[in-house]
């Protein structure tokens, strides 16, 4: 993604989420409250939510799911994409398979997982983890294979062991693409653990936002939403904030 | 061919017959998956009978519906914003957070306002598709040299004759790579949507044969979904890169 | 006359042929000897095996035939100590600012992180870089990173420097001004310097003797010694021997550079 060095980046963000803001309640006012509600009642709704403690509940249970999730999607992702940036001939033939299926709809895989893993939080955090793995090895792969060439041979004048050569060049010339790759990796593991207790859970803000489906709860549905949208916007506006930085040093 | 696709062929072959021995062993009991080769029979079967080709064409045909939307709507906005920088500056972040936002999360939302048709599944396909359609084509417009445009200005092309003969042809690549990446979002939306909560489609089934453990539809489902995209998937791609080798080679 | 601290003798280069080809006589037989302490230039058309040369004395590659020594001791694969290599391709480790990869240079040396610190500032002064310490390389000019990658070769007051077509990328004034600041370098290290370039008025003026190789497979056909005093700069460029240096050289080299331009040729 291009970023092109606006006049005021930060009003112009200001701008976008007033503007936002302002689609919102337009909606709101033509749609009506039986299927909508404004921003400051969702809100509010969703300040008096958090201090209910079953919302906790629910959401220790994602954060939980979350978390091993994407730590195990980073772990994979890193060993796979390292093994195969090393090795010519597996990158080679290994990309465009796992391009491939970064392309299928991984939902499609779920009750595969549900039959293996069961109903409980293992499935969950499967569900999560292949979300999130391929970006982190095509991403961490690439940071590998192109690493300059120029920069291996140097470490070789300067008689840099194997070891010291992957931790002091290698592994500092990589870095800022696999970054990049855990930051895709990061939301995409989100979506899928939020996408996976949407689908069949009992637990977790995924089910609460279907749970609000049944139950009519417009409050609910409008609360969960945004607060998940938000949650996942501003950490990646971070992690983003993170990569640019990264990229430039 | 080479090494590389003897590599790719192995793999394919063997993680296939390692199922197929996993399950014939029954270390992979027959609740959670059938052998691979009788997924291929009750997969040539379903086929054959024609069964689900109804709810197949229904969930492929709103699939189109969104790509289509999305791909032109795309094109047409990305265009218009390419020539308005304070604007597109203002989306910007919008479009860089975009793909990290569980947009599945909208869907109960719009089972509200829409209804229970297909709607909410088409329109989640859509919104799925439609950025990465807006920032490829930004992207591809970006791209064009300054000096082609100015040759076209020096040659007394009008804005429309350099808009089709010049700028649209050179970014041919970026409008399929576009294309190929709103199928596959709209893919992915669509179907994704079915399976969350719809009353027909393939998502649907597939959801409906699971909690009826009916593994015999179940799978050859399954392996339809996955051969459909794979294959729309390599096809989109194939074009793209001779497009771009023979750009290459110019 | 110095001793010689590096010879070649009989050296061949052969690559083993590529997927469906045939195997590449890169370069040789060859016979060069460097004098310890002296400027050292070789032309050569393009493909002719330059690079190659220059990988063979630092250690990088080892050659199919004939010996390389080192002050003294045989050159196979192994990287000898007190050479110091800076290549064509900018080698700057973009995560470390100017300072740091100054430092980097002393990376595989016993000595004590107030003594390194003490070289690099030393050597940072010396190649002009004293306000752009803090910098990261890309914030600077091409110009400016190859004197970063110097800097981190010199660093290590290596005895041999060996520079690959080091101002290639950089423009014809800037590259001027670096043969100067080279030729200072080379009085206040006092190392020997071995230069590979294929311009011609460059070599001329910087080294003491240099070497014409041929079109590939690359052999020495002529031996140029420039005679210049060890205390001079570009405007060597004003005495008439330059002139004839320079002809001299094209005369040799115009013809296999035709040569090259006949054949399909990779790069040297």
């Amino acid at each position: 993604m291009m970023q092109r060095e606006g006049s005021a980046p930060f009003r112009n963000t200001v701008i976008l989420i007033v503007g936002l803001f302002l689609f919102w309640e337009l909606a709101y006012l033509v749609v009506g409250e039986v299927a909508l509600r404004s921003p400051l009642e969702t809100v509010r709704f969703l300040g008096k939510l958090m201090q209910t403690d079953i919302f906790w509940l629910h959401l220790a249970d994602s954060l939980k799911a979350f978390s091993v999730a994407l730590a195990i999607a980073i772990a994979l992702g890193l060993l796979i994409g390292f093994g195969l940036g090393l090795h010519r001939l597996s990158g080679d033939a290994m990309e465009p398979m796992l391009v491939a299926l970064y392309s299928i709809p991984k939902i499609t895989l779920y009750p595969i997982i549900l039959l293996t893993f069961g109903l409980g939080i293992s499935a969950k955090i499967a569900f999560g983890a292949i979300h999130g793995i391929i970006p982190v090895a095509l991403f961490t792969l690439s940071a590998v294979r192109t690493i300059k060439p120029i920069l291996i041979k140097t470490g070789r004048v300067l008689k840099l062991s194997p070891t010291v050569m992957v931790r002091a060049i290698l592994f500092p010339a990589a870095v800022p693409e696999i970054f990049t790759g855990i930051r895709v990796g990061f939301s995409l593991t989100l979506i899928g653990t939020v996408l996976g207790e949407m689908f069949a859970a009992q637990h977790g803000l995924g089910y609460l936002l279907m749970n609000a489906i049944s139950l009519y709860n417009v409050d609910l549905i409008m609360a969960m939403t945004f607060l998940l949208v938000v949650f996942a916007a501003t950490v990646n506006a971070l992690l983003l904030a993170i990569d640019r930085r990264l990229h430039h040093g | 061919m080479n090494k590389v696709r003897l590599y790719q062929f192995a793999v394919i072959a063997g993680f296939i017959l390692l199922l197929e021995a996993l399950c014939l062993a029954g270390v992979i009991d027959k609740i959670t998956m059938t052998p691979p080769h009788i997924i291929v029979r009750d997969f040539v079967r379903m086929i054959l009978a024609g069964r689900y080709f109804g709810e197949i064409g229904k969930s492929l045909a709103n699939v189109l519906l969104a790509f289509a939307s999305a791909y032109v709507v795309g094109v047409v906005t990305g265009t218009i914003l390419h020539g308005y920088k304070t604007a597109r500056d203002i989306l910007d972040p919008l479009f860089a957070t975009y793909y990290a936002i569980p947009v599945f999360a909208f869907y109960p939302l719009f089972i509200v306002i829409f209804g229970l048709g297909d709607g909410p599944q088409v329109l989640i396909g859509f919104l799925l598709a439609v950025v990465a359609v807006i920032v490829t084509t930004l992207n591809g417009l970006d791209r064009v040299p300054l000096v082609l445009k100015k040759s076209a200005r020096v040659n007394g092309l009008s804005p429309l004759q350099t808009a089709l003969r010049i700028t649209l042809p050179y970014c041919a690549p970026s409008l399929l790579t576009a294309a190929k990446l709103a199928l596959a979002y709209a893919f992915i939306g669509v179907i994704g949507s079915e399976f969350i909560m719809a009353r027909s489609g393939m998502g649907y089934e597939i959801s409906y044969a699971y909690t009826n453990f009916d593994n015999a539809t179940m799978y050859p489902l399954i392996l339809l979904i996955l051969l459909l995209s794979i294959a729309a998937n390599s096809l989109l791609s194939h074009w793209e890169a001779v497009l771009l080798a023979r750009r290459g080679q110019k | 006359m110095s001793a010689a601290q590096v010879t070649l003798r009989g050296v061949t280069k052969i690559f083993p042929a590529a997927a469906g080809g045939e195997p590449v006589r890169a370069l040789g037989p060859i016979d060069i000897e460097i004098r310890r302490g002296e400027f050292f230039a070789v032309v050569g058309p393009s493909g002719c095996g330059k690079s190659t040369l220059l990988e063979l004395i630092a250690g990088l590659t080892a050659p199919t035939q004939g010996e390389i020594e080192f002050e003294g001791r045989p050159i196979k694969e192994n990287v000898p100590d007190g050479v110091g290599v800076v290549f064509q391709e900018d080698a700057c480790f973009t995560w470390l600012n100017v300072r740091e990869n100054v430092e980097f240079g002393l990376r595989q040396k016993n000595i004590g992180p107030e003594e390194k610190a003490r070289r690099a500032t030393a050597v940072i002064d010396m190649m002009g870089l004293r306000d752009f310490a803090r910098s990261y390389p890309a914030q600077l000019s091409g110009g400016m990173r190859q004197r970063v990658c110097i800097a981190r070769t010199i660093v290590a007051e290596p005895r041999l420097i060996l520079l690959d077509e080091p101002f290639g990328a950089l423009d014809q004034q800037t590259r001027l001004l670096m043969g100067d600041e080279m030729l200072r370098l080379w009085r206040e290290t006092g190392a020997t310097i071995f230069l590979i370039t294929h311009a011609l008025d460059e070599a001329a003026m910087l080294a003491d003797r240099i070497v014409v190789m041929s079109a590939r497979p690359g052999k020495a056909i002529d031996l140029v010694e420039t005679g210049w005093p060890r205390d001079r700069d570009s405007r060597i460029v004003e005495r008439e021997s330059f002139g004839a240096i320079t002809s001299r050289l094209w005369k040799t080299l115009r013809e296999e550079s035709m040569k090259t331009m006949g054949r399909a040729s990779s790069g040297a």
